[in-house]
């Protein structure tokens, strides 16, 4: 029986890094929709940092599970952003009438973090911080 | 360049449409913008065949015209309930199915002709053509 590809999701300080790099399904987008949630409620993640920059195509299936995807998450309180789009998928997209309504976008990963933490002040954690420790003289050698 | 057909049932052979359609059209010359047109038209196209007909196919036919310019056309045709309303459907936003409304309208801006035939209760072909820039 068919089994839908599974996208890896990411937990970086409260955002979640989720790179798409295969080329989805109708049934692998849909299943990475919930997964992104559940995830967000598990983590309690305030961020969705979402990379499209290896996908050739988003047709209008794609177009409105990101959509989607940045809707209910806001809702829940977090912020989704999507990073990477190639250029010919974006002339394509426009053509196709679809503009991504209330979903960001910016260029790469880079500008995807700094947007969730400058833009919508989502930090790292500061509670989580690894405890203080000395190395011990055996491993200062 | 050969012809080919592909059948179009599950969402398997959606992403297997739009991904044949881009190898045909990168093979032929076709730049990176129109490869990606048309493997979206594909996709966009075979779905419709999966979402509202169950089964059909697909034919992309490298083709020349008389002065000698040279295009793909993507054939997809079914024998499922067929469009009642072919006006209704070519508009954007309008859907049956609960969906986006942008897979017709949306794909006939994505190619250079684009045509329709539906009979209720025979089926559905769309065929539509992109031809090369020189």
């Amino acid at each position: 029986m068919y089994t839908p590809q599974r996208i890896p999701i990411l937990k970086v300080g409260r955002v979640l890094i989720v790179p798409i790099q295969v080329d989805m399904d109708d049934a692998t987008a849909m299943q990475l929709q919930e997964r992104i949630l559940a995830e967000l409620e598990r983590t309690g993640a305030r961020g969705v940092l979402i990379d499209i920059s290896l996908l050739e195509m988003v047709d209008s299936f794609i177009g409105r599970m990101l959509s989607d995807i940045a809707a209910m998450t806001r809702i829940m309180d977090a912020r989704t952003v999507v990073a990477g789009m190639q250029p010919a998928v974006a002339i394509t997209l426009v053509e196709l009438g679809l503009e991504l309504p209330g979903v960001d976008t910016v260029l790469n990963v880079d500008e995807g973090i700094r947007l969730l933490r400058d833009e919508f002040g989502i930090r790292e954690e500061a509670s989580e911080e690894p405890p203080d420790f000395e190395l011990s003289d055996h491993w200062k050698a | 360049m050969e012809s080919i057909a592909i059948l179009i049932e599950t969402e398997q052979d959606i992403i297997i449409a739009r991904s044949e359609v881009r190898s045909m059209a990168a093979a032929m010359g076709f730049r990176l913008t129109d490869q990606t047109r048309l493997a979206t038209v594909a996709s966009e196209l075979a779905r419709n065949i999966v979402k509202y007909a169950g089964r059909g196919r697909l034919i992309a036919q490298p083709m020349s015209d008389t002065d000698g310019r040279s295009g793909l056309r993507l054939i997809f045709e079914d024998q499922g309930p067929g469009i009642a309303d072919i006006d209704a459907a070519m508009r954007d936003g309008y859907s049956t199915s609960g969906g986006l409304g942008k897979g017709l309208p949306g794909s006939r801006r994505l190619v250079d002709e684009f045509q329709i035939e539906s009979h209720v209760g025979r089926g559905t072909r769309v065929t539509v053509i992109r031809w090369l820039s020189p």
